[in-house]
């Protein structure tokens, strides 16, 4: 029930990405024709061409038209990679999902470490480490952790691979473009192995600025459960000052931080536009620098839209895990 | 009047910043487009075969890293100076008039502001560059357009805040007409706010143009930008480390300096924010 | 005969943030008798409870004093040996019901743990045990309670939870910091007799905590009037009710509505009274 309300929410917010990208796309640029159409064409062509396009509809017609498309997942054909936009981006796809859910993953842990640590060893160096690591952490953009990480493990100590997901010279069918996955499924922990030390440093660097925003906020919402009544209750209980946290605290202070950062986990996923390039990761956003410069427009409206798609998908897992964390609104 | 370290730092390096991006012609000790292909990747003066000439050594058309860096600068401050101010002159009169008159315009406002932070900043980024082209004016319109909403949340939300407090309240029994108000009694609370954010905002944009100019959406190549210098360096980051981490260096101190002087300002304007509740 | 003393705190003194908010509280609780620490709030009366658990606030400071609980001093226990202790043979009774369980944890979890961590217990055995337990405080449907999470209960069965827990381990001490304070008055007698089956039952020692001298008339053993920081008089229930000494004493009696007197005026404390105990309190402060 509260997730069919959800994605009802999130209907409009679609549409209205939809409408910002074809408003953007087709009537700000001007003509799209005028990009397509080869040097020395006749104005017959032209015309011939906008007729076929369906550019001398009125402009909400042309809307339906595209929004009908767009629906079935017919975005045309990329300019510059002269492929079906949905085929280019549905084969990539699966290798930014993995990246972002290895991110993600490392990113709580970090986050969630930092800021625990720096409640539990609060006023003495673990804290200031802690707080020191985090401001760091946000001060700095991923796409430059990701070159630090090239230049650290990948140059000056080259421990770890710095570009694309998997070694070529490895034999491995994984049957579908998920590649993590069915090297779990299918019991090859070495390709496993090689997968995640691809994805070590990329991952890291999509992860680390959402860690130290994770930190911040759950180092002040964890200090604040620790005023609270039910903590003073479980300490004279017994319950040591780590296990306090551990146990009674952490969960409760969980709930404003996903709050306050789900945000964040959207920024995490359009990160991927430059790391996935720094990092020639075979991703949805290693395309999308390309489609701009090249100005592909049917390429940038699929790329768009999917990432939109995403970053609903992202926000309901959000509201799932609050949901999973808080009792209290589970019936409503 | 004593000043925190973090103000000095952040206000220093910043100070530093803008001296060199207006004096950069005449502090700039090479023309940065000026190559010397006898003279390629030399290394920084410290390092083995490295000479005073080049201080930071040479890049891979054997242009001078550390003047390239110093007029960097200027793209780096004129992006920061005009993105922040504009988007803070937008985000703040939209929030002012969303605060103050509350109703339908506060409504309107709210409701874009949500949509709008909705909407992430990279998408955005990317639409306006495929629409608007490469160029500092996608840099700087891209940056007005994702953050003018940081500006209006806040400054509608202290303006709530503000309007709500007796000397308002007395400001129109009076009888001050609501523009006298606003500009007179709410704006001059709202101000140090401001100061703070802008400084943040400042930070953010030096960040966002060094992710343009390196996706290289910014302005043309041969000019000198921190983000392209990265770029740049990154294709031969393994003959020449050095190259790509000088520009990454003046990014970062760059954001820490924002940062600390966001910080030290919000400190050292705390006592004056934090006037008792009604 | 009187029982030998259990608690014993002596001459402490307790400082936050550099103000002293405890001036040499002596009190002693005997095993199996019920000591009232009664006064207004602000009075020092939950601080002091919290510093027989060891749980200051972070800007306490411990000046000087001792609190001996069966022989042991409390204040330089290491933390270890003293969270052993607590919950075990010291146990909480909080304030307010309504915030004193985790909100996130389920009844059971929260009882439990408790068991487990100070009787060894296992899953199952723990789980009984919680659930006798919840049918000693009167819970109806024990069983279903431990799956429960604490917003779908009413004040009233969350502070019989709390009891529950605070005598899950048979504790020989109870620290019960205004019970009953945040409950309605109906409730309040329930969870009040409730208390004091369970303390006969397993002969606890409670330090009952309150500002409410008609609950420590028929409740307590010994009482002690506490303001400002100290205690002003410490006698046994009957003395300080037939004879109090402290005029501040009398005058909070004089306050209290009594039912087997209904008839009398209250008089609130006079402000002649009150500048007197704070003369005290300077000339106190002055002699530190």
């Amino acid at each position: 029930m509260f997730f069919l309300k959800r994605l009802l929410l999130a209907l409009p917010t679609l549409f209205g990405v939809a409408v910002v990208v074809f408003v953007l796309l087709r009537v700000v640029p001007g003509d799209p024709i005028a990009m397509m159409i080869p040097p020395g064409a006749s104005q017959a062509d032209v015309q011939n061409l906008r007729a076929a396009y369906g550019l001398d509809q009125p402009i909400p017609v042309q809307f339906g038209r595209w929004l009908s498309e767009v629906a079935r997942g017919e975005f045309g054909t990329s300019i510059s990679l002269r492929e079906d936009v949905m085929k280019l981006v549905a084969g990539r796809l699966p290798a930014t999902l993995e990246l972002c859910a290895v991110a993600m993953v490392v990113a709580v842990i970090l986050g969630i470490a930092a800021g625990v640590v720096a409640v539990r060893w609060k006023g003495r160096w673990p804290e200031w480490l802690a707080d020191g690591l985090s401001g760091l952490g946000l001060a700095i953009p991923d796409f430059l952790w990701g070159l630090l990480g090239i230049l650290v493990l990948g140059v000056l100590w080259p421990l770890l691979p710095v570009s694309g997901r998997i070694d070529p010279r490895i034999e491995f069918d994984p049957g579908s473009r998920f590649f993590l996955l069915a090297a779990v499924v299918s019991g090859r922990f070495d390709v496993l192995a090689e997968l995640l030390r691809h994805m070590v440093l990329p991952a890291l660097a999509l992860a680390i600025p959402l860690a130290a925003a994770l930190a911040r906020v759950v180092k002040g919402s964890l200090a604040e459960a620790m005023t609270q009544d039910y903590v003073l209750v479980a300490r004279a209980k017994g319950y040591s000052r780590s296990r306090v946290i551990l146990r009674v605290a952490l969960r409760n202070a969980l709930i404003p931080a996903i709050t306050l950062t789900g945000v964040q986990f959207t920024f995490l996923v359009g990160g991927t536009v430059l790391v996935e390039t720094i990092f020639s990761f075979p991703g949805i956003g290693n395309l999308a620098i390309g489609a701009v410069l090249q100005r592909d427009l049917p390429l940038i409206q699929g790329l768009v839209l999917v990432f939109a798609v995403l970053f609903i998908a992202i926000n309901l897992c959000v509201d799932a895990t609050y949901v999973a964390l808080d009792p209290r609104v589970r019936r409503p | 009047m004593r000043v925190s370290p973090k103000l000095g730092f952040g206000l220093g390096v910043y100070l530093g910043l803008v001296l060199l991006a207006f004096g950069a012609h005449w502090i700039a000790p090479h023309d940065p487009l000026e190559q010397d292909l006898l003279n390629t990747f030399a290394p920084p003066a410290w390092r083995d075969g490295g000479t005073s000439t080049f201080w930071l050594g040479t890049d891979s058309l054997g242009r001078d890293i550390l003047s390239r860096l110093i007029h960097g600068s200027r793209v780096a401050v004129t992006v920061a100076l005009i993105a922040a101010t504009c988007a803070g002159i937008l985000g703040t009169v939209l929030g002012l008039c969303a605060g103050y008159f509350g109703g339908w315009v506060d409504t309107v406002v709210s409701r874009i502001v949500d949509v709008w932070m909705a909407f992430p900043p990279v998408l955005l980024s990317i639409v306006l560059a495929a629409v608007l082209g490469a160029g500092l004016h996608t840099v700087v319109i891209a940056i007005v357009v994702i953050d003018w909403t940081r500006f209006c949340r806040v400054v509608r939300a202290e303006v709530m805040v503000q309007k709500s407090r007796d000397y308002v309240t007395s400001a129109l029994t009076i009888g001050l007409s609501p523009w006298r108000i606003l500009t007179g009694e709410v704006v001059p609370n709202v101000v140090p706010l401001l100061i703070t954010l802008f400084t943040l905002e400042m930070g953010i944009a030096i960040v966002v143009e060094a992710v343009l100019s390196f996706a290289g959406l910014s302005v043309a190549n041969d000019d000198a930008t921190w983000g392209s210098m990265i770029q740049e360096g990154r294709q031969f980051v393994r003959q020449a480390w050095w190259l790509m981490v000088a520009p990454m260096v003046c990014i970062v101190l760059s954001v820490l300096a924002a940062n600390a002087l966001g910080d030290g300002l919000r400190e050292r304007f705390d006592p004056l924010l934090r006037r008792e509740r009604p | 005969m009187t029982p030998p003393v259990l608690l014993d705190i002596d001459g402490l003194r307790v400082s936050v943030g550099g103000r002293p908010v405890l001036r040499d509280v002596s009190l002693q609780v005997r095993s199996g008798e019920i000591a009232g620490l009664v006064g207004e709030s602000g009075a020092g009366k939950t601080m002091a409870g919290r510093a027989v658990l060891g749980l200051l606030p972070d800007a306490a400071r411990v000046l000087s004093g001792e609190i001996r609980f069966d022989g042991t001093d409390l204040l330089s226990l290491k933390a270890r040996a003293r969270e052993a202790l607590l919950g075990r043979d010291i146990a909480l009774i909080p304030q307010n019901p309504m915030t004193a369980l985790n909100p996130v944890a389920r009844i059971g979890t929260q009882i439990v743990d408790g068991l487990r961590m100070h009787l060894g217990l296992d899953r199952n055995g723990a789980r009984a045990r919680a659930v006798e337990l919840l049918q000693a405080v009167h819970l109806p449907d024990p069983e279903s309670l431990l799956r429960r999470f604490p917003h779908e209960l009413s004040g009233g069965m969350r502070q019989r939870v709390l009891i529950a827990s605070a005598f899950s381990c048979r504790p020989r001490l109870v620290i019960a910091d205004e019970p009953t304070t945040a409950l309605d008055v109906t409730v309040q007698k329930q969870c009040l007799r409730l208390i004091r089956e369970l303390q006969r039952q397993h002969a606890t020692a409670v330090l009952f905590v309150t500002h409410d001298l008609g609950v420590v008339a028929k409740l307590c053993d010994s009482v002690a009037v506490m303001h400002g920081g100290r205690i002003l008089e410490f006698r046994s229930g009957d003395d300080i009710f037939r004879a109090p000494r402290h005029p501040y004493t009398r005058a909070l009696l004089a306050a209290t509505p009594r039912f087997d007197r209904p008839g009398d005026t209250l008089v609130p404390v006079s402000a002649e009274v009150l500048a007197r105990l704070q003369e005290e309190v300077d000339v106190y402060d002055a002699a530190h």
